[in-house]
């Protein structure tokens, strides 16, 4: 079943077309990575798919649902964003984890123990339990980041959007995050869509890779469908080397710049 | 924290009621308030000393709760009632009823009133862009003040035989203010400050940045608008009464967050107790400083508030 089927989009910025007419469909329970260089769109995609940004023209669909039509509530009860940049707060880990179980209260209801163990289960994945009480402000980047990922998950969302929820870390914390992304999708079969900048990543995470060129898809498909020689060439405008790991049977990729 | 700050608003409006040029002793005040006996002091303490300090009260807590709500929509520690124009829409209408129809002081309220909210509601249509930009907001506000400050310049140097009468309206004053000034403000007030109740959680929201309050169902634009237009209302209803009274929009709300965080649930309580309390003391202090002369609530606050001010900010960064 389709989780999210986008039709014909296009979205404009002050005249610049950025999304040109752009079908898509999504299935339930993958891991989607959104890939393509600079003022691609890919990030656009990504708002627009996840209810931030309506487009000027088409529709995105959720369950045959028009997404831009449902109640901001309800859409949120379904979908959830991690942003790509997010602000240092004033308050503690677990305060901004409980943020997440707003789409599922009424304006003054109080959090409940579901809610509270919904709040564990989100601190217990991410790591954060000796962290809980700390300012956010005063986390390192990995740790904060892993505190934005624990609110969207307090949020129990069926589709996860994450807009390039590595950047800035270092690669350990990198590998952190997508670990936990990963383990979402296998334990609770959370679909999820993000924009990547690693392409190695992309190719060792993703279920399916979406490349973006010029506000067009250029490609739809698994890793070894889309990742070639050619590809890495037209979209990205790098020489690759592409080589099969044979312990986990993954792509591995080696990028040089274009000699002509 | 915050029954700290309402306790200090007590004792506030206890002093505010006791001192002035006349001392009543306390046991006075409380047989005026249970009435038991006619006092010497119930005219005084009925007609001058109450209505002023709950105008004050009213005052200090509509524009300390409109900068705290400002603050957050804008995303903006220097955002407070003035950069949406509210200040010198007001002043430009005010000036205008105290300069050129000096006969008809009574005008001055809700003249000041409309002219701060037509200004306040041009400056955000001209910030309108798919939604208010905050960005877009402050700039179009300082642009339409600068604008409207040159014509309040202009009737200065006009008309600079009878600027006299508009400078206690220019520098923010309490002194004859009553009954009727709580009337004008009083509505105002209940309805502001129920409203930025009512919007406490989402302002919560807000605050955890446009696209992850978006995330979490939270319709953005409608927030900054509403939220705005509450704000506006409540600062647009105390200039209209105590006339340009600066620094509270803007020193109170950061004072409050200083020592109780950025939680709107406790925020907003704490800035209006505070807002209030600052507000009735520096009157009080204005009133009993160099009596018989009163000194405007505005110089005061800006005398004793910004060095306290000062102070509490170098400590929060040690």
């Amino acid at each position: 079943m389709n989780a999210l089927r986008a039709t014909s989009i296009s979205q404009s910025f002050s005249y610049k077309q950025v999304l040109k007419k752009i079908d898509l469909k999504l299935d339930e329970g993958r891991i989607y990575s959104i890939i393509g260089p600079n003022g691609s769109g890919k990030s656009t995609l990504l708002h627009v798919l996840s209810r931030q940004l309506k487009p000027d023209q088409g529709n995105v669909y959720w369950k045959e649902n028009n997404l831009y039509r449902l109640s901001p509530k309800k859409a949120a009860q379904e979908l959830a964003l991690l942003a790509q940049v997010n602000d240092l707060m004033d308050i503690t880990v677990e305060q901004l984890i409980a943020y997440g179980r707003t789409p599922h209260k009424s304006m003054f209801e109080r959090l409940n123990e579901t809610d509270q163990d919904i709040i564990e289960e989100a601190i217990h994945l991410t790591k954060l339990a000796s962290l809980r009480q700390r300012n956010i402000s005063q986390l390192s980047g990995g740790e904060r980041q892993r505190a934005w990922i624990a609110l969207c998950l307090a949020q129990q969302p069926k589709i996860l959007f994450l807009d390039e929820p590595t950047t800035y870390l270092d690669i350990s914390h990198q590998l952190d995050v997508l670990e936990i992304v990963s383990q979402l999708q296998k334990r609770q079969s959370v679909t999820i869509i993000m924009v990547l900048h690693d392409l190695n990543h992309a190719a060792v995470y993703s279920d399916e890779i979406i490349v973006v060129k010029d506000g067009q898809i250029y490609g739809q498909g698994t890793p070894k469908e889309v990742m070639n020689q050619q590809m890495f060439k037209e979209v990205f405008h790098v020489q690759s080397d592409i080589y099969e790991d044979k312990q986990d049977d993954l792509l591995r990729i080696v990028m040089k710049p274009l000699r002509n | 924290m915050v029954a700290f700050f309402a306790v200090l608003l007590i004792i506030a409006i206890i002093f505010s009621i006791r001192f002035g040029s006349a001392k009543i002793p306390l046991t006075d005040i409380w047989s005026a308030f249970t009435g038991d006996m006619e006092s010497d002091f119930q005219n005084i303490i009925w007609n001058i000393r109450v209505p002023r300090t709950l105008v004050a009260v009213l005052v200090g807590a509509n524009l300390a709760v409109s900068g705290v709500l400002l603050q957050g929509i804008m995303k903006n520690p220097l955002a407070d009632p003035y950069i949406i124009g509210v200040s010198s829409g007001a002043g430009l209408a005010g000036m205008i009823v105290l300069i050129l129809y000096p006969h008809l002081p009574h005008l001055l309220t809700p003249i000041s009133f409309v002219g701060a909210a037509i200004v306040a509601f041009t400056v955000y249509a001209l910030a309108w862009e798919k939604g208010i930009a905050p960005t877009r907001i402050i700039l179009a506000g300082v642009a339409v003040s600068a604008f409207l400050g040159s014509g309040i310049s202009a009737l200065m140097v006009f008309y600079s035989d009878r600027v006299q009468g508009a400078i206690d309206f220019m520098v923010g004053g309490l002194s004859a203010r009553s009954w009727p000034q709580v009337e004008v403000i009083l509505p105002y007030s209940i309805l502001g400050i129920l409203l930025a109740v009512i919007g406490i959680r989402k302002m919560n929201l807000l605050m955890l940045g446009d696209r992850t309050a978006k995330s979490l169902g939270a319709r953005v634009e409608w927030i900054r608008f509403s939220m705005t237009a509450v704000a506006t209302l409540l600062a647009a209803s105390a200039v209209s009464v105590v006339g340009l009274l600066g620094f509270v929009g803007l020193i109170v709300p950061h004072t409050a967050r200083l020592i109780v965080g950025n939680d709107y649930r406790v925020l907003l309580p704490a800035s209006v107790f505070l807002g209030a309390a600052i507000l009735t003391a520096s009157d009080t202090v204005g009133r009993i400083l160099f009596a018989p002369i009163e000194i405007p609530v505005g110089v005061i606050m800006g005398a004793l508030g910004a060095p306290f001010f000062l102070y509490l900010l170098r400590r929060k960064m040690v």
